[in-house]
């Protein structure tokens, strides 16, 4: 009778201690991964390099309970830089508690969130600040605090923001490449609300699925992401390039409509508290050629035409370009992809050449490559101080 | 002359009632095997892939799929990828029809992006592997037409074999011809020929189990392409049935959440 009791209470102890462990224990992934950044020409200013080491860290924490209706994640992220000092920063990427019901789901702290559609920029995708010093393609977003509650109904998803906690913009510092001359003084930054206003944005979201057509339409009211630039000089005479955050509205669509091989996408957004109300937008098409010549080759076609209404003096790269680009997928065992493209001007001319691709090798280890060129890049244009910054990217990653 | 015509008559009468055209027999035996597998409702299983190549190298996927039973439509699946590595947190939503293409969606879990992705994509190797998205979307009797071929004992099972000819469009094949199991109904065996009339791929379903008491699944599929050697493994591990998934499980907002 003892005997029973003592291996049922014994039982009893090892479920204990398997649910406690299961309770606890965090599932643990991401990567790391070495940077070689390596620029063609000479840099314009001479505190500048040809050549940038880095080494780059981001694991995930994730655990979740409440039969996968309850998660927390942790995603830390650090990447040390040769010589540019701004370019070695921490961040949390990822900080949250996540809740799901039948009909809602609630997400609290830092996080990132994505709208869109289109390739060649992100007009609609406005909650989080780019990590302009991770990459200059501006696709790195620095977490941001919130709570987002997303309610579920037969007429789409409708997604509710609190944004808590302004991030300012990351730029390069004085040794770094792919900048503005003089460097953009990001210890001078100035905004037009502050204290708890300055902090503070709403944001919300409608989306759905309708037969072939994705839709969302968002609102965005709090401090702008894309901070203007104020050109002023110091007590000393010199030349100062100042971050200013304005209070703006943002009104957002993005459309996709799915057709066979065809994908046809628009976003477009109103803003307005950034000088004049303006428009901008951006459209186009995606078609593929799936398992071209049965290879397994993906072939598909990307073109779209970007539009700002403020025209050639749109503090922006693109105001009246086109995109025009190739995208194939070999559906190999490593995954090899490659995006290749060109946007060019079409009023003044200057050319912006891209080249991505990535392999994986192994089954842990992943290589990206990046090549950026710009040329015939005119004095007005905003990308003229990046002229001479053609450049290749290489990083090596093992995932984990 | 009474005579002759009443055996016309019956002859004719025979020939209507109990011979089945070979059309007719084979959309009959596909009705069967459909509606046995009728009323599973939900299942979740992970899924190891192994793909070798012709040097016996070997590279692994593992995967989880759940799937939901949608009555008079295609299914709805959802798949996450948990290796490699590099793609983990991936994950691809499919609402499957029968004639009008699928709708899909794809999960980036690094840029937290949902893309609607073209479901013409039929012919193209899923994860690099012998297995064509098309061999992987779930079965709905409307996508084929079918001739009954002859009955044939494969490996001591007696069998059903049947000629399957894509309705959709996109496929990469002309035409299936698939061995079904007498007994139990379900597929022992197909054979793929390409575009140009060729066999392509011999695909082999090993190791049934039952579940519910009625459910038959395959532990193990194996994939051989017969014009390059290569091969793709399935390992299919903790099939579950019956976790009362609703549409809810299988929506875009659970693509963002999916692990």
């Amino acid at each position: 009778m003892l005997d029973k009791f003592k291996s049922s209470s014994s039982f009893l102890c090892l479920t204990l201690l398997l649910n406690t462990n299961v309770l606890f224990a965090a599932e643990i992934s991401g990567y790391a991964g070495l940077e070689s950044l390596g620029f063609i020409h000479n840099p314009i200013d001479s505190r500048q390099h040809n050549h940038y080491l880095s080494g780059v860290i981001e694991p995930e924490f994730y655990h979740e309970w409440d039969d996968g209706r309850q998660s927390l994640a942790f995603v830390p992220f650090y990447r040390l830089s040769q010589h540019d000092n701004k370019r070695t920063h921490f961040d949390i990427r990822e900080l949250t508690w996540l809740k799901v019901a039948n009909d809602w789901e609630l997400r609290v702290g830092i996080r990132k969130v994505f709208w869109g559609v289109t390739e060649s920029q992100h007009l609609v995708d406005i909650i989080n600040q780019t990590d302009l010093v991770e990459n200059s393609d501006t696709e790195d977003k620095l977490g941001q605090p919130m709570i987002n509650l997303a309610l579920i109904n037969d007429w789409g998803t409708l997604d509710l923001y609190f944004l808590a906690g302004f991030r300012e913009r990351t730029f390069p510092g004085n040794e770094g490449r792919l900048r503005s001359f003089p460097e953009i003084n990001t210890g001078e930054e100035r905004f037009e609300k502050h204290g708890i206003e300055k902090q503070l944005a709403y944001a919300m979201r409608w989306s759905h699925s309708i037969g072939d057509w994705d839709i969302g339409f968002s609102h965005f009211y709090g401090m702008n992401r894309d901070p203007s630039i104020i050109v002023e000089a110091d007590a000393a005479g010199k030349i100062q390039l100042i971050p200013y955050y304005e209070m703006i509205h943002q009104t957002g669509l993005d459309v996709q409509l799915t057709q066979e091989n065809w994908l046809w996408k628009l976003e477009s957004i109103v803003r307005s508290g950034q000088g004049k109300t303006y428009f901008a937008g951006t459209g186009g098409l995606e078609y593929t050629f799936y398992d071209v010549f049965e290879t397994g080759l993906d072939f598909g076609v990307v073109s779209e035409y970007l539009y700002d209404s403020r025209g050639s003096n749109a503090p922006v790269a693109f105001q009246d370009d086109f995109l025009a680009a190739i995208r194939l997928g070999f559906n190999d065992i490593q995954s090899t992809e490659v995006l290749a493209g060109i946007i060019f001007d079409r009023t003044n001319n200057t050319k912006f050449y891209s080249v991505e691709a990535s392999r994986r090798f192994g089954n842990n280890w992943k290589v990206e490559l990046e090549s950026r060129f710009f040329s015939s890049v005119p004095k007005n244009d905003p990308s003229f101080v990046l002229r001479n910054d053609d450049h290749f990217r290489v990083e090596v990653r093992y995932y984990f | 002359m009474k005579k002759s015509l009443l055996v016309t008559l019956l002859v004719l009468f025979s020939t209507q009632t109990f011979a089945l055209t070979a059309q007719e027999r084979g959309l009959q035996i596909i009705t069967e095997v459909d509606k046995r597998d009728i009323g599973f409702g939900d299942t979740k299983a992970t899924l190891n892939m192994r793909l070798i190549d012709r040097r016996g190298n070997e590279s692994l996927r593992s995967l989880t799929m759940k799937t939901l039973e949608v009555i008079g439509d295609g299914d709805k699946s959802l798949t996450i990828f948990s290796t490699p590595r590099d793609i983990k947190g991936t994950a691809f939503l499919s609402f499957t029809h029968a004639l009008v293409p699928d709708e899909q969606w794809l999960y980036l879990p690094a840029l937290k992006r949902v893309k609607r992705i073209s479901s013409s994509n039929k012919s193209g190797p899923f994860l690099g592997s012998e297995y064509a998205f098309e061999d992987l979307t779930s079965f709905e009797v409307a996508k084929y037409n079918y001739t009954y071929l002859r009955d044939e004992t494969i490996d001591g099972i007696a069998c059903f074999v049947l000629e399957l000819i894509p309705n959709y469009k996109h496929s990469g094949y002309t035409r299936e011809v698939v061995w079904i199991g007498q007994a139990r109904y379900i597929a022992i065996k197909v054979d793929y020929y390409d575009r140009k009339e060729s066999l392509l791929k011999t695909q082999i379903f090993k190791n049934y189990k039952q579940y519910l008491n009625q459910y038959w699944r395959a532990s193990e599929q194996i994939m051989t392409n017969r014009q390059n050697g290569k091969r793709s493994e399935l390992i299919w591990k903790d099939y579950q049935f019956g976790m009362g998934l609703t549409d809810r499980d299988f929506d875009k907002n659970t693509l963002k959440r999916a692990r």
